[in-house]
């Protein structure tokens, strides 16, 4: 066994790029353990978590590169491919005539801009923000983990500036046609959306598309924009200047739930915008959708699929009607299931794809566990084991620490996946599959592989079980696969090609999310009705 | 731009952070620029408090170093002339030497210094032995001022004794001057600390021959222009501080028909020209006094946080930054990386050395390696490394010097005016070019290399600047 830790000084490079590097190192022939990343405390501990010997000291602008393989080719064979990788990932130092600037600032000498992208590590992300704004830049502030006092400080100073400051935490935005980071290649029209919620405006946004409607922009607030703290100010703001959008005929705001008082303020704002709006809340009961009443002004929505078709309509576009799940199907495909097949286990994505799907499931079914149940009664203690009814957005902090997002990297939901489909009362897995700038490039091919391991081990288990006379009926097909695939034609991962390479796996793939979620309910309504039907 | 105009205008994005959302920007056609984001200072918590708390008077900093900047750049160094240092450098005692660096006690002192010290005191007369040279040095009979203290520089050690010739340089803009002593050549040298007879001998006779007829030479001239000659040694191929043998050609043709003007011996003429033709440095103890003068006159601009001085004693870096005036910040110097002379190894090598860094303050040496290709080889690097530091040097520099001109770059001013909080923020240290002195008096030059100040030195003025408002 040879084990090599190198530090090299003042190679900075974001921890995606690092994480991915990092995982395809693991996976390289004869290396056992690998971690490509930045001297942070939490590299350094994890890198004694994984029993690497040599003492070393590194700064969080240091790389570290260990690895642990059989034999030296095996070890020198992956640091060739880790740069290999990290020039592949366009963050390895910039070669002769490849200057870029080192900031904002000289970023801007360079090239006259009107909007700053900024996925920075949080602690330092406040900060950049702040001299984008003071440069007269609007924001779209991808990074997490910035303060509520930051982000009040930020968004007031954003608004006496009359600019954006689109997050932290937003993932999702189409400016003037344009995705930014998580956002779906949708057509131009006259629907504008405000969103607290970057799955929501993806959903919402790609349902508009389908039902020939288009966006005029997709304006991201961050989850928090709402809380009593921040005041709705970037949702009003985004509010008001879509109202004196001229493109712009129909608002769409998609919110979390709000303090009270900032609701009534965002209704308020929708009632006197003197354009027709449409607004949904995901999540828990109350907030907006508790406190206000229906308006001429102000439609409300209780899905996602509901709000595009709501807007649509006021758009003077026909609406998509959702199809009710058919019943046929569902006793047909409930009749193959085993009588301990009683579960549902999501494992989503998307934050509020995953809360939509809990609303409605719970609606059906009762409780429903997750990290972040709607019901606090649900609140899985591990995370990392399933009960029951389970509905897990691995998106949560809790799954994403250290690791890159789901959209971005599937290997964690893989692993999920197999575990679920090896557990004997689970009758149906309900995935969302995100397409779209930003995510993975064929998540499709990355789950169908995933399902032919799953199969062939559920088959093996059942001749093991057959073999054995143990059972008196195999172990028929596994657990259902239910998903939706949120993406358009128009995506660089094509939207008809990803639901086919899925439907040919197996998978009864939707058209929205909340008809995966009604489909995957009705199964297990009907398997709950005892025995096959 | 306001919302509602951003949404009827190109989208045009800075991105910081995640490289795929570039390219997927970049993919999409859309206008884009990656920002090459390292965490601040580091990571260096202290250090971002301490900008942060300078942004809040942005300003003031902007017109501070404006100011500075100017000052800098619209300086014009003259060669007006040569005297001796007793004469002519403010506050230099009687019983003074004035070394290169941050001031430093005997103790602190490494070998070179220490013999180029024990060569003055024989040089000057204060004592009869080096025994006794160095025991008059270590009592504290004698005074050690930094030569930046003067208004004068000195390569390697870089001492100044009273009776010493110096090159008078005179800032005909702001009217400052700046001193520096005639280069003595390589090999066993003064300012390596070397203090044998020969030395000795070497130095009497610049004092009596060859000081005295470069003075009645330069009577006849109205004043060298050393800004023009430098500006011209750029084009071709010397950077000023590691290569000076243009800018030694060009005084040459300058000065050899004034000597020959003048009625001086033949053969004193023919020793003068002789002696400066055989040393391709000897432009080294003008291109520094010439820095030296075009940036004092930047020295005490409020809030202006450009540097003033860096350099070195070989034992302690020292920086000066323009808004704390003479403060110095000072950090354990540190080794060069380099190439060394056949039969020395890395051990043999003392830290960094002399007030030459005063090159690199003023946008050249390091900073204009892009002029000198030839260079490179020598510090053991390639042509496009040259190009890659010149590059760099803008990130953490104020400007460009509008006189000062890079022929490779496509005749862009070299980067000039040093910005502390740059330099902190991006933690992209200032290069310089230099040569390495033996550890050990009187050996001489044993190598040359690029070196980098201690970090530490900037986060000192860095946190002073802040302390300061």
């Amino acid at each position: 066994m040879k084990e090599q830790v190198i530090v090299q000084a003042n190679r900075y490079a974001d921890s995606v790029t690092l994480m991915l590097v990092s995982q395809r190192v693991q996976q390289l022939p004869g290396i056992e353990a690998a971690l490509v990343g930045m001297g942070s405390p939490l590299n350094l501990d994890v890198l004694q978590t994984l029993d690497f010997q040599a003492e070393i000291s590194a700064g969080p602008n240091d790389l570290i590169i260990a690895l642990r393989g059989r034999d030296d080719e095996a070890v020198q064979n992956a640091l060739d491919q880790m740069e290999a990788l990290m020039r592949a990932q366009g963050s390895s130092a910039s070669g002769p005539g490849k200057e870029r600037p080192k900031s904002l600032v000289q970023a801007l000498a360079k090239q006259q801009s009107n909007l700053a992208l900024i996925s920075v590590p949080g602690v330092y992300a406040a900060r950049e923000a702040r001299r984008a704004l003071e440069q007269d830049l609007h924001v779209m502030l991808f990074s997490d983990n910035v303060s509520l006092a930051e982000e009040v400080e930020l968004k007031k100073l954003a608004h006496s500036r009359e600019l954006l400051l689109m997050g932290p935490d937003c993932g999702t935005a189409i400016l003037n046609g344009v995705p930014l980071a998580f956002a779906n290649v949708v057509r131009r029209g006259v629907i504008g959306l405000v969103a607290a919620s970057g799955t929501g405006a993806q959903e919402v946004s790609v349902q508009i598309d389908r039902m020939g409607q288009g966006i005029s922009q997709v304006i991201g607030t961050g989850g928090r924009d709402l809380h009593e703290a921040v005041g709705g100010i970037m949702m009003l703001d985004s509010i008001e200047a879509l109202r004196q959008d001229p493109e712009t005929t129909v608002i769409v705001v998609v919110s979390k739930p709000a303090a009270p008082a900032i609701a009534a303020k965002v209704f308020e704002a929708l009632s006197k915008c003197g354009k027709p709006s449409v607004l949904c809340v995901i999540g828990s009961n109350g907030g907006i959708r508790g406190k206000t009443e229906v308006t001429a002004q102000v439609a409300i929505a209780h899905s996602l699929l509901e709000t595009a078709q709501k807007a649509v309509r006021l758009a003077g576009g026909v609406q998509i009607p959702q199809k009710p799940a058919d019943p046929a199907e569902i006793s047909g495909i409930a009749a193959t299931l085993q009588p301990e097949q009683k579960y549902v286990r999501g494992l989503f994505s998307g934050g509020t794809l995953c809360d939509e799907a809990m609303e409605i499931l719970t609606e059906k079914l009762g409780l429903i566990y997750s990290y972040g149940p709607l019901d606090p009664a649900g609140q899985l203690l591990d995370p990392n084991k399933s009960c029951q009814n389970t509905v897990l957005d691995l998106g949560d902090d809790f799954f994403t620490v250290g690791r890159p997002h789901p959209m971005i990297d599937l290997t964690l939901r893989k692993q999920r996946i197999k575990e679920e489909a090896g557990d004997p009362e689970v009758a149906v897995i309900l995935l969302d599959v995100v397409l779209g700038y930003g995510a993975h490039p064929d998540p499709a091919s990355e789950l169908v592989s995933v399902l032919a391991e799953a199969k062939a081990e559920a088959e093996a288990e059942t001749k093991v079980k057959t073999e054995r006379g143990r059972e008196s009926e195999p172990h028929k097909n596994g657990a259902v696969f239910v998903a939706y695939v949120c993406g358009t034609a128009g995506d660089p991962q094509d939207y008809n090609k990803q639901v086919k390479a899925l439907r040919e796996a197996g998978v009864r793939v939707f058209a929205s999310n909340v008809e995966a979620a009604e489909f995957t309910a009705g199964i297990l309504e009907a398997a709950r009705g005892g025995g096959p039907r | 731009m306001s919302i509602r105009d951003l949404f009827v205008t190109e989208l045009a994005v800075i991105n910081l952070g995640v490289p795929s959302f570039y390219e997927d920007l970049l993919r999409q056609g859309q206008p884009v620029i990656q920002v090459d984001w390292k965490p601040p200072a580091g990571g260096n918590q202290e250090m971002v408090a301490a900008l942060e708390k300078l942004e809040t008077v942005r300003e003031k900093i902007e017109a501070g170093n404006r100011e500075a900047f100017q000052r800098l750049s619209e300086a014009h160094p003259y060669l007006e002339g040569i005297g001796t240092a007793r004469d002519l450098i403010p506050g230099l005692g009687e019983r003074m030497l004035l070394h290169a660096g941050p001031p430093i006690s005997w103790e602190h002192m490494s070998g070179p210094v220490r013999g180029a010290i024990i060569g003055a005191i024989l040089y000057e007369s204060w004592a009869q032995s080096p025994q006794d040279a160095e025991e008059l040095a270590a009592s504290g009979g004698i005074a050690f001022s930094p030569a930046h203290e003067h208004n004068a520089v000195g390569p390697m050690a870089g001492i100044i004794s009273p009776s010493m010739p110096v090159f008078i340089i005179h800032n005909r803009t702001h009217g400052n001057y700046a001193y520096c002593t005639l280069n003595e050549g390589l090999g066993k040298v003064l300012r390596f600390g070397a203090f044998g007879p020969d030395v000795l001998e070497r130095l009497k006779w610049m004092a009596e021959e060859l000081a005295p007829a470069l003075k009645k030479a330069l009577q006849l001239s109205d004043g060298i222009d050393l800004k023009s000659l430098m500006a011209q040694m750029l084009h071709m191929g010397d950077e000023g501080h590691n290569r000076n043998k243009a800018g030694t050609s060009l005084f040459y043709r300058i000065v050899a028909p004034l000597l020959l003007k003048t009625d001086l011996a033949p053969k004193t003429v023919r020793r003068c020209l002789e002696f400066i033709d055989s040393n391709d440095h000897f432009f080294l103890n003008l291109s520094m006094p010439a820095c030296k003068a075009m940036l004092d006159a930047a020295v005490g601009v409020e809030y202006s946080t450009l540097v003033t001085t860096m350099t070195r004693n070989g034992t302690d870096f020292g920086l000066r930054v323009a808004g704390t005036g003479n403060h110095w910040f000072t950090a354990p110097a540190n080794y060069v990386e380099g190439l060394l002379f056949p039969g020395f190894t890395p051990q043999d090598a003392n830290p960094d050395l002399g007030d030459s860094a005063i090159t690199e303050t003023c946008g050249l040496g390091g900073f204009a390696m892009a002029a000198a290709p030839a260079i490179v080889q020598f510090v053991g690097g390639t042509a496009s490394m040259a190009l890659e530091f010149s590059n760099l040097m803008y990130q953490i520099t104020y400007g460009e010097n509008p006189v000062f001109t890079i022929p490779a770059l496509n005749f862009r001013g070299t980067p000039t005016g040093i910005d502390v909080r740059q330099v902190v923020e991006l933690g992209l240290l200032p290069v310089i070019n230099t040569g390495i002195a033996h550890r050990e008096a009187g050996i001489g030059q044993v190598g040359a290399g690029l070196v980098r100040p201690p970090m530490a030195c900037f986060e000192k003025a860095l946190s002073a600047l802040a302390e300061s408002i």
